[in-house]
């Protein structure tokens, strides 16, 4: 028996594992005899991945520099993700959700024959698409009024290993005010760092109609600190929107040139911006929404 | 908020992270919160303020009532039950819930009622050997006549209780204490039943029956002559012959098939009782609570003298019952009387081994009833179509979202494990009737064609919402009602 839980959902394709803050939702496919090992994989490698990554904990809160000692494979995953973008204040614990999600993602396809495989860490998602295959995953702008506002399809040719999104409501705390920010890259754990701090760029450093309250104050144990989180957006104009979401976009653009990221959508009150030519998002009418497949952030 | 409460800081404990939570916020996981101090679980991305401020519901951290499974509840997980749905008797108007959700991007419509059943019963399997009352004998409850003994299977007995003619067709008090009796049954209760010329027995589904004040530990091994035949090569090295005495058939090793085949010599032992083949007798005494379902306390009272010819002094002789509850061990003196020794640890050892194989005793309760023409008009314009829709598979048929057997021929008649329920599903009506749960579900488009009350279906979000929804987890035994599986147009269909 294992420490976490696990239990596969009632259409039989998908594997819901939880522990802690950890949720994961895993869909594979390929023969029935590799999915099923694919399922057992996962419960092998989640099992006890908690447990190792708090004995990190310590060093994964800390502003992230070169002699960062950490021992799991997981935090080790953290901190080798958040380097290359480490010329501005970033920790490890960026990238925990995404590296949680590859790790899981790489052991199931190391040792088992799929087609398509994709873990879901609650919306930061690792997949591995064989040769010919592709995924259509779900965007929801405003997590507070889940929605699905637009769809990706996403090629196996494209090299993208990983999903992301970030933004002030979701769970973990935030600097900037994007709705969402939702970032393609090689794998989740870029993903996931290249998502939160193109979500902080995402701002007005000035406006009165945002409230920010140290993240401590809030959460005693949050890796930022005395540092200011956004806890409230009033309405803003027109121009404030562009304004916050150019800042964030030149971010989004900076990354991408580097070859950090390979497509962001970033979405502020209703506004959305597109960074990259790869795989732009097919915004959808309600009617269409359940049609979906796949994953949704 | 006083200074006080706002420096209460909860340590969580449920995982590793071990988050330190502020006063009226969530730990990392979003699922516990310190709510006024205390550590409580919030449903999934509900954090606390916001929970206390829409009054929706929070299960308190490990309270002795709720203990939580550590099971989250995903969206598309919910299954909506008939349980506490009331219902629209006589129903000429649409069922109280008819719900749509969405499951692997097929619409699927789940119309949900609680059904009135004057037409209705249950049938109890009690596992005993031992006899509680002739076949068709009355059973009673608190003196009113509520059912009877009915064709008994192997190593159980069986009772039919309820039905119209004790719920309608007697006096009131007659109906008032039947429908009392099913409603306790079906929701799990203990209830006590007298059987005329018979026993006084304890029923409860999923617990052992007590009869005449005495729990039953466990379900015969097989009848006396398979007992022979299971354990004859045990014994064959041990002991010159052996009993197993049984209400149904008694078996003898030494005259037994099984005892032949392994050259077991005559004993000279001679069994009161009627002859059926070699080894195997029938009624050797009455039915009783006695050894293996007799009314004897003394196994050598179905005995004769030895017969001279065969028999020797000092030969041994096991009598066990087919429970191995109960047994004896005897050598045979000069005079070849049976005189009681102590059981050798090699008997002892296959004694063991018959309670071993026993399995553990249990009552069983299904319920019976029989969805009508005006329940089904609750959910089709067209009553027939709906039962047609259910015998080609379209339509799924769950009771308390638990699975049921469908009989075949006309209606809907369906027979449901109560323990595979949600508690305290049942109810009553002064009728007197029981009200169960039943719910249909199929694909929208298979409702509409069934011409359901289609300007009824709800979103399942918007029932959800409502306020009073109690939610339970899913019986782990029991399929997923919207599985695919169970569909005509479905993987195996």
């Amino acid at each position: 028996m294992y420490q976490h839980h696990s239990a596969q959902l009632p259409d039989g394709k998908r594997l819901h594992l939880q522990q802690g803050p950890i949720d994961l939702i895993i869909a594979a496919e390929g023969t029935e005899t590799e999915v099923q090992k694919a399922f057992e994989q996962a419960n092998l490698v989640f099992d006890g991945l908690l447990a190792r990554l708090v004995l990190d904990l310590g060093a994964l809160r800390s502003p992230y520099s070169a002699d960062l000692l950490v021992h799991g494979d997981v935090a080790q995953r953290m901190v080798r993700a958040v380097a290359p973008f480490a010329s501005q204040f970033v920790t490890p614990m960026a990238a925990v959700a995404g590296s949680v999600a590859d790790h899981v993602c790489q052991h199931i396809c190391k040792t088992c024959d799929l087609t398509k495989l994709y873990v879901n860490n609650g919306g930061d998602i690792a997949l591995f698409l064989a040769s010919g295959e592709s995924y259509r995953v779900g965007l929801v702008a405003d997590v507070e009024q889940p929605d699905l506002n637009g769809t990706i399809d996403i090629t196996a040719d494209q090299g993208i290993g990983g999903i992301a999104s970030s933004g002030w409501k979701g769970r973990s705390h935030s600097f900037g005010i994007a709705d969402t920010v939702t970032v393609l890259a090689d794998c989740a754990a870029e993903a996931d760092v290249a998502a939160t701090l193109i979500a902080n760029a995402v701002n007005l450093p000035a406006c009165d109609k945002i409230t920010r309250q140290p993240a401590h104050s809030l959460d005693l144990d949050s890796d930022l600190g005395e540092r200011l989180v956004t806890v409230d957006v009033k309405r803003l104009s027109a121009d404030e929107v562009e304004e916050a979401l150019s800042a964030g976009e030149a971010q989004a653009q900076e990354y991408l040139a580097q070859g950090l990221i390979k497509a962001c959508a970033l979405t502020l009150q209703g506004s959305t911006r597109v960074v990259g030519t790869m795989c732009l998002p097919t915004i959808l009418q309600s009617t269409q929404l359940n049609q979906l497949e796949g994953a949704q952030l | 908020m006083t200074e006080q409460e706002k420096n209460s800081v909860v340590q969580c404990d449920a995982c590793p992270v071990r988050c330190r939570i502020k006063f009226g916020r969530a730990g990392a996981c979003d699922r516990y919160a310190n709510l006024d101090g205390e550590l409580a679980r919030v449903d999934p991305l509900v954090i606390v303020e916001r929970a206390k401020k829409d009054g929706e519901k929070l299960i308190p951290f490990l309270s002795k009532e709720h203990e939580w499974s550590g099971d989250i509840v995903v969206a598309d997980q919910h299954f909506v039950t008939a349980v506490g749905a009331g219902t629209t008797y006589p129903d000429y108007k649409p069922a109280p819930f008819i719900v749509s959700s969405e499951v692997n991007g097929i619409d699927m419509v789940t119309v949900v009622t609680e059904g009135i059943f004057s037409y209705c019963g249950v049938k109890i399997k009690i596992d005993t050997d031992r006899h509680l009352g002739h076949e068709q004998a009355t059973v009673r409850c608190e003196g009113e006549a509520v059912g009877h003994v009915t064709t008994g299977e192997y190593g159980s007995q069986m009772l039919s209780l309820g039905g119209v003619e004790h719920l309608t067709g007697g006096s009131k008090k007659e109906g008032r204490v039947t429908c009392q009796c099913l409603l306790d049954l079906c929701n799990g209760q203990a209830v006590t039943l007298n059987v005329d010329d018979g026993v006084e027995i304890v029923v409860q589904a999923g617990q052992p029956p007590i009869i005449n004040g005495v729990k039953e530990e466990r379900m015969r091994v097989g009848c006396g002559s398979a007992t022979i035949g299971m354990f004859a090569k045990q014994w064959r090295d041990h002991v010159d012959d052996v009993v197993v005495v049984d209400d149904h058939i008694t078996g003898v090793m030494s005259e037994h098939q099984a005892g032949k085949l392994l050259d077991v010599e005559p004993s000279g032992i001679v069994i009161k009782g009627r002859r059926s083949t070699p080894g195997r007798y029938f009624q050797v005494a009455s039915p009783g609570t006695g050894w293996g379902g007799t009314d004897i306390d003394d196994p050598l009272s179905i005995l004769g003298d030895f017969k001279e010819k065969e028999a020797k002094p000092g030969q041994s002789l096991l009598m066990v019952s087919t429970t191995g509850e109960h047994f004896g061990y005897f050598e045979l003196d000069d005079t070849l009387k049976p005189v009681e020794k102590e059981l050798p640890d090699e008997l002892k050892a296959s004694v063991m081994r018959i309670q071993e194989n026993c399995e553990p005793a249990m009552c069983s309760v299904m319920f019976i009833g029989g969805a009508g023409g005006s329940l089904r008009a609750g959910v089709t314009e067209n009553p027939v179509k709906l039962t047609k829709s259910v015998k080609d598979t379209l339509t799924h048929v769950t009771s308390g979202g638990a699975d049921v057997f469908i009989w075949p021929g006309g209606g809907i008649t369906y027979m449901v494990d109560v323990t595979t329920m949600p508690e305290n599903s049942f109810g009553y009506v002064p009728t007197p009737a029981l009200v169960a749960p039943i719910e249909f579900s199929m694909r929208l488009d298979d409702y509409q064609a069934l011409g359901g009350h289609m300007d009824s279906v709800q979103k399942l979000e918007d029932v959800l919402a409502a306020t009073k929804i109690r939610q339970v987890g899913q019986n782990q035994e029991a399929s997923w009602p919207m599985a695919s599986k169970h569909y005509e147009w479905g993987p195996e269909g």
